[in-house]
């Protein structure tokens, strides 16, 4: 008995150790992805580079067919994809696709004479030039490439008084049958496989003993208790798009239900529609990231009112306040471009919304006029008229200063940035309407309150963006409006509102 | 012997002074009676008092009574045949003080330079006041910038698109807002028309 306790920290210390080793291994091989297609599956090696996880880009051209060609004095690879032509560089973390230019969370890292990149590039450079079907699903470490149907499932038990229910979430819905057979439950899809690596019960209960990938990989098994008699399996659509599935296991009638209706239909227990989804889907209008940008900061003051109020400090104060209005509202991360009283470039705040995938831009500012009578607050989106022609003018025009990749003298034409934010244009318009209709419920607006312009901080956003002015400094009565805390906190929640709004409707093209 | 060397020496003079006659004199002279036709040909402009000056009648942008817009004004310029040089004098009758009315730039603003490209872009090279004396609004930001693009594009048919440039330099902004990195074209959203001004 004594000899056993004594081992107890012992084997705890071999755990911790091996633990702590695998932790190291995993600084330099990351579990590998599992790329499935319609008759086969392989292992894909991955490894962690800098906290980013790469795979070898010649791993990748093998499975893709891909030939890779290094230029080190243009410091790029050119890849060629059947008759498409992506461009790499190894300095940025940059592609470009036939002349679009894609941002990648890192860039190419070598180790040896092996390229690897980020496993994004798979999903944002790959998959938009792949003639077959590619989707990288991240969470489960899956690659399907070509028409494979393999849609996400995943599980929950739950007990509800003397009933159990299981509810299964299937992404994309999947159509499917529930039978019984012996002592489980087969949920079996209409799909070449099941994304089930995490299916599991996180609980289990009298009537549920385990929930389990089946012995076929188009199904799911429910393994039941004895005292099971029934069960009812109701679908229901689920968030984003996705089937919930609720079964409902019914004991045996010593318990005291009440006595079974001959129509197994109606559910005895309300579905709960609140209950969150099981899969970590970024829900359609799903926001992870969203990035305020206080206007101006540092030697950049911005516009400043009659009485020294400075736009700077107004545009941090509310943006400080709808940070913590996002979180502890909706529980978005929330990303300021600064957070104090430091001069940041324009292009380094949509450069952080950018490389942060975050899913709104939000540019506060406070404006001024040459007539103090103007007053309201307004909410600008990126028009391209004029200056969008003069982009597209320059992105037909090719360049010969850029240089060019794949050892040749060809000349290559890259869109610039700001076709970033043009492909956001009417996203960016609903969320500015979805704004302007929020602040116009609480705070004075002007007579031209939703417009669009081509600003400079708008134009690289990668994602839908707007610039809100939130009133006027050169009108006396909103100067002192805009030091109020009650003016700024209802502006914060204004606009925390509109990113409901928007969320809950446009916000599901995205 | 003697007298070969002075033939030979007196050849490589000759075409010595025939070769700078050809490559330096020729083009200089020629220069310098193109630069004097050139300069005839701005003075009228230059010269907007002189009774015989042909004018034109350009549209010059001032700040609308609510702020939110530029109203048209019509004022009388000197004409010029040179793009440049009409475009400049366009832009001095809009830098120049119009009281009561409002404009957009800034009182204090210079006119540097303006060049025309063979493109129809027009480049305007303001002195930094128009960035320092600025009321730094976005809204002002806007009507600064499409005052001089419209200044330029609805007056000029031969420039499509003005880029301005600050003590010489491109710059990104004037007060942070509106993108200046590229030639803008003209704008008349903030122009507002009569019929649509009406319904709002």
């Amino acid at each position: 008995m004594y000899n056993r306790c004594a081992l107890k920290p012992l084997v705890a210390a071999v755990a911790a150790t091996l633990c702590l080793a695998a932790a190291l291994l995993a600084q330099q091989s990351a579990l590998p992805y599992t790329v499935v297609t319609r008759d086969a599956r392989r292992p894909l090696a991955a490894r962690t580079m800098n906290g980013q996880e790469m795979f070898a880009l010649d791993d990748l051209a093998r499975l893709f067919n891909l030939s890779v060609r290094e230029d080190a004095a243009a410091g790029g690879l050119t890849i060629g994809a059947g008759n498409q032509t992506i461009l790499l560089s190894t300095q940025q973390p940059l592609a470009s696709i036939q002349g679009r230019m894609t941002s990648l969370p890192a860039a190419p890292a070598r180790d040896g004479r092996t390229w690897f990149v980020p496993v994004d590039f798979v999903s944002r450079v790959l998959a938009p030039v792949s003639p077959t079907k590619i989707d990288l699903r991240k969470p489960s470490r899956l690659l399907l490439v070509g028409d494979v149907r393999m849609p996400r499932v995943a599980a929950r038990v739950e007990s509800l008084g003397t009933q159990s229910r299981v509810t299964l979430d299937v992404a994309p819905p999947t159509p499917h049958t529930v039978t019984q057979d012996g002592g489980r439950l087969v949920v079996r899809f209409d799909a070449d496989a099941l994304d089930a690596a995490d299916l599991r019960a996180n609980t289990t209960t009298d009537l549920v003993q385990n929930v389990r990938p089946g012995e076929t990989p188009q199904t799911v098994v429910i393994d039941l208790g004895p005292r099971v008699a029934t069960f009812r399996a109701t679908d229901q659509p689920g968030a984003a798009g996705a089937t919930r599935i609720l079964i409902d296991l019914v004991p045996q009638t010593d318990a005291p239900t009440p006595t079974p209706t001959p129509t197994p239909t109606p559910v005895p227990v309300p579905p709960q529609p609140d209950t969150p989804p099981l899969l970590d889907i970024p829900p359609a209008g799903g926001l992870r990231t969203i990035v305020i940008d206080p206007g101006h900061g540092g030697e950049d003051i911005g516009a400043k009112g009659a009485q020294g109020t400075l736009e700077k400090t107004i545009t941090l104060s509310v943006a400080r306040r709808l940070k913590a209005a996002i979180e502890s509202r909706l529980g978005t991360r929330v990303l300021l471009t600064r957070d104090g009283d430091q001069a940041v470039g324009l292009d380094q705040r949509a450069a952080l919304a950018n490389n942060n995938k975050a899913d709104l831009f939000i540019s506060l500012h406070a404006n001024a006029s040459v007539r103090p009578s103007v007053g309201g607050a307004e909410v600008f989106y990126l028009g391209l008229e004029g200056y969008g022609e003069a982009a597209r003018l320059a992105a037909q025009t090719p360049r010969d200063a850029l240089p060019v990749l794949g050892g040749g003298t060809r000349d290559i034409e890259i869109i610039p940035w700001e076709l970033a934010q043009a492909r956001y244009i009417d996203q960016s318009g609903a969320f500015a309407r979805a704004i302007e209709g929020t602040l116009r419920e609480r705070v004075p607006m002007s007579a031209r309150a939703i417009q669009q312009a081509p600003f400079r901080v708008l134009v690289g956003a990668n994602m839908p963006a707007v610039l809100v002015e939130l009133g006027f400094l050169t009108n006396p009565q909103q100067e002192q409006r805009l030091l109020a805390d009650d003016h700024q906190n209802a502006l914060a929640q204004a606009l925390v509102e509109a990113i409901v709004r928007y969320r809950g409707g446009a916000g599901g093209t995205r | 012997m003697n007298r070969t060397l002075a033939l030979r020496a007196g050849v490589v003079v000759f075409a010595a002074i025939a070769a700078w006659a050809l490559f330096f004199g020729l083009p200089r002279l020629y220069s310098s009676r193109k630069e004097a036709s050139v300069a005839a040909a701005a003075t009228p402009a230059a010269a907007p008092a002189g009774a015989a000056v042909r004018k034109i009648t350009a549209t010059l942008f001032y700040v609308s009574e609510d702020g939110l817009t530029l109203t048209p004004a019509q004022r009388e310029v000197a004409f010029s045949p040179n793009v440049a040089a009409q475009a400049r004098a366009i832009l001095e009758a809009q830098l120049a003080p119009a009281a009561p009315l409002v404009s957009a730039v800034p009182a204090e603003t210079k006119l540097r330079d303006v060049f025309v490209t063979e493109r129809g872009d027009a480049f305007v090279d303001l002195s930094g006041d128009v960035v320092t004396k600025h009321s730094g609004g976005s809204l002002d930001e806007i009507l600064t910038v499409y005052t001089l693009v419209n200044a330029l594009t609805v007056n000029l048919p031969a420039i499509g698109r003005v880029q301005i440039l600050i003590d010489g330099k491109e710059v990104d902004t004037l007060a942070g807002h509106v993108d200046l990195r590229h030639p803008l074209a003209k704008s008349v959203e903030w122009i507002p028309r009569p019929e649509t001004d009406q319904q709002r």
